[in-house]
């Protein structure tokens, strides 16, 4: 960082750190009740990255998700009780209870639809981009993926397809070290993902992907570089997920003390020492409103009706 | 290359109604035409695949479309199958209604990650809010020892997939039709192109026009069995039923056009007629679509059939080379012929 970050972007990288924490603590907190019937993959401890590339974006650029997608969709502006009412099943959910948590959509917000195949958004986005610029459209797209969908073909190939046509769009992993249960040390020899994109031709920058404000800053540069027509970026955000692969529990993949060390490095923690003195009630306040936008969602849902079996076959052709 | 001028044994039965004089136009040559057609009239439709650009045009089927659109509408890909149908779908959900090109049915398996999992879900998966006006275009192989991994036709794989349209041209008229109706679905849809088809002469409008996905047309009318066919089945089942009016047998030959969605009423009220019913696929028996057909038949003409049901399909072994296998794998009319005499008889 070369100048001092903007106390606006503290905020709001804050405010959006904090609705997805919060959120996700919800869920957890309620999943035990059985209501939730989808398998959810919580993002708390990997805020940062969500909230540092969305802010780089505007409304009418596109995110495609992943099955760890809620941070990415709330962040990006994502309706919070169409999510809600999404993990219940009901019909006023984002994909009216036909996706659960892991197929989750807000066109308007610019949330493309999120594929739980690993490495199956990636080409959505370089499509997308593909058709922005067919278009002549200063859009960009962004592929939000995990470090198990680096070991996947397809992610090279959109690597390629990207370079090859200089397309506006942002490769962004969210290197968790763990694909499922599996550490990076048992799938690859070379643990920097960023690399990979060297032999393409693209940029590739390794960052810590707890520091929101660096991922602000390397996102607003990437973006920058897309729609000026120069082509891709990859990022590589380092990150750590504090809950388990998929459900409510704390991660076991990662050994204890590892996850005590990068609990201690929390995102939101970190940027709250970088707000100025004085401003803990300026804190506060933000975790009020949060929280009530959190009850008012999962009122909504909780009062939705689930949708009607009649429709079960609607739209499949 | 000898197979991109191979034709089938003998000459090419007429497709079309031959009463349907006027325009004619070859199969490969009405593809072309409802590709350029679809490119004029709508900035939003692309064609992407390997080789759409060169100088073989995809058998003739993309032949001087770059030149006339321009290399942002029409153009070549790498051999990244997978990655390339998530671009083309990528596309399709931000608006455009891309055309992606296999030379081969066989390297579609690469890509189904992004074609079964991802194309054929996305409209019900997110109840509507995106669609994912693909279309996918297939040559089925055949003959000259194109073998095991270049002439598997798959529609009874991908009709498997819900909401993945599967469309199989049988004349110059459908080629031309059904795809222009698959360019303006909301898709997505398959459409198997089967290679001994395309010098085929039939009848073809100038104008744009679509045939709908989904409904089957009677190409011969009959009354003592029905020859439901698909794809190059359907002509060796219209040479079949010129050889049974030897033996006083009047067959109707039944084009399904689509096996996903399969028009089941025409099939049934085919089969109500004649009481009889014989299958005719480009397919393996095995848990294809003549067995789905099988299986309608079953469920809803029991009582107006006659006899049992007789398939003709491809035997449960894959594709062999050499000439004399080949001929022993592949049936013809004559197996056509024989299966409606079995039926016909019992």
């Amino acid at each position: 960082m070369t100048e001092a970050p903007a106390l606006d972007d503290i905020r709001r990288l804050l405010r959006c750190m904090l609705r997805i924490r919060r959120f996700e603590e919800r869920v957890a907190a309620r999943y035990p009740e059985q209501q939730m019937r989808t398998p959810v993959h919580l993002c708390i401890g990997q805020e940062a990255v969500a909230a540092g590339v969305c802010l780089a974006l505007g409304q009418e650029d596109v995110v495609c998700s992943t099955h760890r997608s809620h941070g990415h969709y709330l962040a990006k502006g994502g309706s919070m009780p169409a999510l809600a009412a999404e993990l219940y099943g009901r019909s006023t959910g984002c994909a009216s209870g036909r996706g659960g948590s892991m197929h989750v959509i807000d066109v308007a917000a610019g949330v493309a639809g999120t594929s739980a195949i690993v490495g199956g958004g990636i080409p959505l986005a370089v499509g997308m981009a593909l058709a922005f610029a067919l278009r002549r459209e200063p859009r960009v797209a962004v592929a939000f993926l995990g470090d198990g969908a680096a070991d996947e073909g397809v992610f090279f190939e959109s690597l390629g397809l990207a370079s090859l046509r200089r397309l506006p769009v942002l490769f962004v992993i969210e290197n968790n070290g763990f694909a499922t249960a599996s550490p990076l040390a048992n799938r690859r020899r070379c643990p920097e993902l960023h690399r990979l994109a060297e032999p393409h031709g693209i940029p590739g920058e390794g960052l810590d992907g707890n520091d929101a404000l660096a991922v602000l800053d390397a996102a607003r540069r990437a973006v920058d570089r897309a729609r000026r027509g120069e082509g891709p970026t990859v990022l590589e955000a380092v990150t750590c997920r504090w809950k388990g692969h998929v459900g409510p529990q704390p991660d076991t993949a990662r050994p204890a003390a590892e996850l005590a060390a990068w609990m201690a490095r929390c995102p939101i923690a970190q940027l709250c020492q970088r707000l100025p003195e004085g401003t803990s009630g300026e804190l506060a306040a933000m975790e009020q409103a949060v929280a009530e936008e959190i009850d008012d969602a999962f009122a909504v849902a909780l009062a939705s009706p689930y949708p009607d079996p009649a429709t079960l076959l609607d739209e499949v052709w | 290359m000898p197979w991109t001028h191979l034709f089938a044994a003998g000459p090419a039965q007429p497709a079309s109604t031959p009463s349907d004089a006027g325009r004619q136009l070859t199969y490969r040559q009405a593809l072309l035409e409802a590709q350029r057609q679809a490119l004029a009239a709508d900035a939003a439709v692309v064609v992407m695949g390997e080789g759409v650009d060169d100088a073989a045009g995809s058998f003739g089927t993309t032949l001087g479309l770059q030149e006339q659109f321009g290399a942002d509408r029409v153009f070549d890909l790498p051999l990244a199958e997978n990655g390339c149908m998530g671009l083309a779908l990528g596309a399709a959900l931000a608006g455009l209604r891309p055309i992606v090109v296999h030379l081969r049915a066989d390297f579609l398996l690469l890509a189904l990650d992004q074609l079964a999992n991802h194309a054929a879900k996305w409209r019900y998966m997110f109840h509507a809010r995106q669609t994912a006006p693909l279309v996918v275009r297939c040559v089925v192989g055949r003959g000259w020892g194109s073998a095991a991994q270049h002439s598997q036709p798959l529609h009874g794989v991908l009709m498997q997939f819900p909401g993945l349209k599967v469309a199989l041209p049988a004349t110059p008229h459908d080629a031309k039709g059904l795809l222009l109706a698959a360019i303006a679905d909301a898709g997505p849809v398959v459409l198997l192109e089967h290679r001994w088809l395309y010098d085929d002469l039939g009848p073809v409008p100038e104008a744009v026009y679509g045939v709908p996905l989904g409904r089957a047309a009677v190409r011969r009318k009959g009354k003592d069995v029905t020859i439901a066919a698909v794809s190059l089945m359907v002509r060796e089942a219209l040479a079949a039923a010129e050889i049974l009016t030897r033996t006083g047998v009047s067959a109707e030959v039944l084009d399904l056009r689509t096996v996903a969605p399969m028009d089941t009423a025409a099939l049934v009220a085919s089969v109500a007629k004649t009481g009889r019913l014989v299958l005719a696929d480009t397919g393996h028996l095995r848990g294809g679509w003549a067995a789905e057909a099988a299986a309608v038949a079953a469920e809803q003409c029991l009582s107006c059939l006659k006899a049992p049901v007789a398939r003709v399909g491809l035997p449960d072994a894959p594709t062999p080379a050499s000439p004399v296998l080949e001929a022993a794998y592949y049936p013809g009319p004559e197996a056509i012929v024989q299966a409606v005499e079995q039926v016909v008889r019992s």
